[in-house]
């Protein structure tokens, strides 16, 4: 059901079930981000997409909200850059930058906040890993739960079970990929990619002997959990496509299935 | 105690109820032995095996004729002067019982009518020793509701909370009340949350009733983690079927079927007290399917905790119940329209649940005739600092600071002008310190939160002129940045960075700017973080600027810490008048700074470049000739 809000004074259409950051950016309306991703469901750890939320139901109640994770409500007021919401997005990119000294994505958002050089003591030794669990998230969602976060507090920190090389990796490059300041790195020399520590045989086409952008590990879960065939995965050629295209239709349809089941 | 019984009906309960009262067990003269987590730590151990010798001792024919029995009771709350030894029906109350003491006050006070002086408490304000347990100002100043049971019953017996008058709102409910009148007596009673947030209750359990789906929760939190505060763990350990008896009547009254306890790694006692308490409940037909015969249904499970602060912040809670890593999430949807396991859920503290039996047997208008306008019924807190008595102290909301502290707490512990009150910390880590002049605020939920402090779950840490307000700031910062999750950057990031410039200023660096540094960085904090932990993390800085600001300006301005604490910024000195030579402070001295012969007449000195300012000299000196300026 659709319904509108307003968003820096703005109307706009939105669905129930909607989160505000999904609304503000199909109108166009710009609010910065560093721990979302639409692969993923809502975290709220970066606090970056703050908004100033007022809500006429509750007499004019106004509140600072993250809009990934605040759901659309009819009438909602919704100031993106109001006075406050700069204090805590300032302070925020302020002890990112103090933490992330050397992450092109965190001074260029702190520069656009006013922040050149953080006010706060630096890391000893600083990386870029920001802390927004992306990886985490990712590889729970689409591989296989291979890495973590560990310790709690200022100590916490992305890693692998024991610190070792993480057994269940099979080095998709997912967490790679989202990772926004480009902290966790990979290598891919030949036929062999290098990441957390482990190396990665890459599949070889069946037919050419080239390798693969995929991985041997990535390829055999793959041909596990998306019930393809595991010859698709070992192949580039065209043949593939039909075979494809019969278990996308398939998947397509039990979605629709699924959906219908969940209307009634 | 009859492990066969199994209560069948409404009717088979209050017969033997009836048939208890009449029972010789109703009217045995009681020997009640302190056995809370405290005493046992002083060795009422011990002293329960010493006085189970002497008893078994005593000849059977006097022993029948005494009709006598010993219980190991929970916490009485008064842990500073344990093991404690109370004799019932007399109310004869000893302090400090040593397992050698036993045999005179066997002999004495319970074959004879003596009192054994030297084991009474002896009144601050009067100086005089004090007989009887509820003339002490301490609990003669209190209104137990939630710890009324404490103390006066064996946590390990069923029969004894049923003589206390237990389950008896339970089965008022089942016989007389719908769910829908339990419901609506709670929210008239205005009960609020006693964890910290002082919700109204009422209104939690009303909106998780209203929220669609057929199956809900119901949790206790009992992760009491405020450093200090631990009326949650005597509630559990010495009143164990209260909390169950609230939780059922909150099953019944949300008609959900399942309740979690939550209680913390720390509280192994608790965990076994709750544990045999639900046994017993489940066998007598208290718990469990068909409860009374009554064809309602509800059942409890312990769930435990790994030692997180942040577990006690109610969605992380529920995430390590569900068996996650304990981190918090957004409430924009709340836990009564999706908690645990994603099912309506309603979560109340220890104190909450156990107060619900009270308001069910006694009415709401019984328990709003307690406490303020928007705070009513009592609080207990955990009265730990400065002062005299130490312990737990319930009140009526809206009792002064002042009559909590100098009333039950009998006053500030030392004289002289370091021992004048200088403030006191309510609400944990979280909370703030209040200085002299708010000693007259009537204590409820948001007089505190007005006042820049908060209720949290009730812990007082009261303050002399001997405590740097910084150095506490410093202290609490450090705390949370501990216990912190990690998981959104205000409360990892800026607790951390807070608390090195608060350091800083500790250690005489910090500059004017870092002030206003620190109020921005905490607006920031208090409107980004995540969860509850992180808003209300910079509290304790929040409060000592406020309330504390010339001693952040001593610090930075004249390098000096008023109160004589902060290391970096103190030096010890010795009067020579006052100096006797006795060479205890040299003897004392762990970095050999001091040096001089030790006679008569000689004086000491202190090498400052040696001294490592531990404090060890001025502690040891007798004639008080060592300080810190």
């Amino acid at each position: 059901m659709a319904f509108f809000m307003t968003i820096n004074g703005k109307r706009v259409e939105a669905n129930e079930g909607e989160m505000v950051l999904a609304v503000a950016r199909r109108a166009g309306i710009p609010i910065p981000t560093l721990c979302h991703h639409e692969a993923v469901e809502p975290f709220g750890s970066c606090r970056l997409c703050m908004v100033e939320v007022t809500k006429p139901a509750w007499k004019g109640w106004k509140g600072l909200m993250t809009a990934c994770l605040y759901p659309c409500a009819p009438d909602l007021v919704i100031e993106t850059d109001s006075e406050r919401v700069h204090q805590v997005r300032r302070n925020v990119l302020d002890l990112l930058l103090a933490r992330c000294p050397d992450a092109d994505v965190i001074q260029k958002l702190a520069s656009q906040y006013g922040v050149q050089q953080s006010s706060f003591m630096q890391r000893e030794k600083p990386d870029k890993c920001i802390l927004c669990g992306l990886c985490v998230r990712v590889c729970e969602t689409a591989a296989t739960s291979a890495i973590s976060t560990v310790q709690r507090g200022h100590g916490r920190e992305i890693g692998t079970p024991w610190g070792g090389p993480p057994p269940d990796c099979i080095g998709c490059l997912a967490c790679a990929h989202v990772c926004p300041t480009g902290h966790i790195q990979f290598e891919e020399s030949g036929s062999v990619r290098k990441i957390w520590g482990r190396e990665f045989e890459l599949q070889r086409c069946e037919k050419t002997g080239k390798p693969l952008p995929i991985t041997k590990d990535q390829a055999a879960f793959l041909a596990k959990r998306q019930t393809m065939n595991p010859s698709y995965l070992s192949t580039s050629a065209d043949a593939n496509r039909k075979q494809t295209a019969e278990t996308l239709g398939r998947i397509a349809r039990w979605n629709k299935l699924g959906m219908q089941q969940e209307v009634k | 105690m009859d492990t066969h019984l199994r209560y069948d009906s409404v009717e088979a309960f209050r017969s033997h109820v009836a048939s208890l009262f009449e029972s010789p067990e109703a009217k045995k003269r009681r020997v009640l032995v302190c056995c809370g987590t405290g005493c046992m730590a002083g060795g009422a151990k011990q002293v329960v095996e010493a006085m189970h010798e002497q008893l078994q001792a005593i000849d059977p024919a006097k022993k029948a004729e005494l009709n006598l029995v010993m219980k190991r009771t929970g916490c009485h709350g008064f842990c500073e002067k344990g093991p404690l030894v109370v004799l019932m029906p007399q109310g004869l109350f000893y302090k400090n019982v040593k397992p050698k003491d036993v045999e005179a006050i066997v002999q004495e006070s319970i074959l004879g009518d003596g009192v054994i002086e030297r084991l009474l408490y002896v009144e601050p304000s009067t100086g005089k020793p004090v007989h009887k347990y509820g003339d002490i100002e301490f609990y003669a100043k209190q209104t137990r509701v939630a710890m009324r049971n404490i103390g006066l019953i064996d946590p390990a017996n069923l029969d004894d909370y049923l003589l206390r008058g237990g389950y008896a709102a339970l089965v008022k409910a089942l016989t007389t009340m719908t769910p829908e009148d339990v419901m609506k007596e709670v929210a008239d009673s205005k009960l609020r949350g006693r964890g910290g947030g002082g919700f109204d209750a009422g209104r939690k359990w009303r909106s998780c009733k209203s929220a669609p789906g057929d199956e809900r929760f119901l949790i206790c939190n009992g992760d009491e983690g405020d450093p200090g505060a631990f009326m949650d763990r005597s509630i559990m350990e010495g009143d164990p079927h209260g909390v169950l008896e609230g939780m059922i009547l909150g099953g019944f009254a949300l008609e959900c079927k399942q309740g979690y306890i939550y209680v913390r790694q720390e509280y192994p006692l608790a965990v076994e007290n709750l544990q045999r308490a639900l046994r017993d409940a489940r066998a007598r037909g208290l718990l469990g399917d068909n409860i009374l015969g009554s064809g309602f249904s509800f059942d409890i499970e312990v769930a435990r905790g790994g030692g997180a602060f942040v577990c006690g912040e109610s969605s992380a809670l529920m995430r390590s119940v569900e068996g996650k890593v304990g981190e918090p999430r957004a409430k924009y949807v709340h836990a009564t329209d999706k908690g645990l396991w994603d099912k309506p859920t309603v979560l109340n503290n220890v104190e909450t649940w156990v107060c619900v039996p009270r308001i069910i047997e006694h009415g709401s208008a019984w328990f709003t005739a307690m406490g303020t306008e928007r705070s009513k019924g009592t609080k207990a807190f955990a009265l730990t600092g400065r002062v005299k008595n130490t312990g737990l102290v319930e009140v009526e909301m809206g009792t002064s600071l002042r009559d909590i502290i100098f009333g039950a707490g009998g006053g500030m512990l030392s004289d002289g002008p370091r021992g004048k009150f200088k403030a006191v910390q309510t609400g944990g880590p979280s909370g703030g310190c209040l200085p002299e002049d708010m000693l007259d605020l009537a204590v409820d939920f948001d007089t505190l939160t007005k006042a820049g402090s908060m209720m949290g779950s009730g812990g007082m840490i009261v303050m002399d002129h001997s405590t740097c307000m910084v150095d506490v700031a410093r202290y609490f910062l450090s705390f949370l940045v501990d216990e912190s999750c990690g998981k959104c950057v205000p409360c990892r990031e800026g607790l951390f960075q807070m608390m090195h410039i608060v350091s800083r200023i500790c250690e005489g660096k910090g500059t004017l700017e870092d002030l206003d540094r620190i109020e921005d960085l905490a607006t920031a904090v208090e409107l980004g973080s995540l969860c509850a932990l992180g808003k209300s993390g910079p509290n304790p800085v929040r409060s000592t600027l406020r309330y504390f600001r010339h001693e952040y300006e001593a610090h930075i301005l004249e390098k000096k810490c008023p109160a004589g604490v902060c290391k970096a910024l103190i030096t010890y000195g010795i009067d020579h008048d006052k100096c006797d030579g006795c060479g205890a402070c040299l003897r004392a001295c762990a970095s050999s700074a001091i040096s001089g012969t030790i006679k008569k007449g000689e004086t000491f000195q202190i090498d400052l470049l040696q001294c490592d300012r531990c404090g060890a000299c001025e502690t040891v000196c007798k004639r008080g000739a060592i300080s810190a300026s």
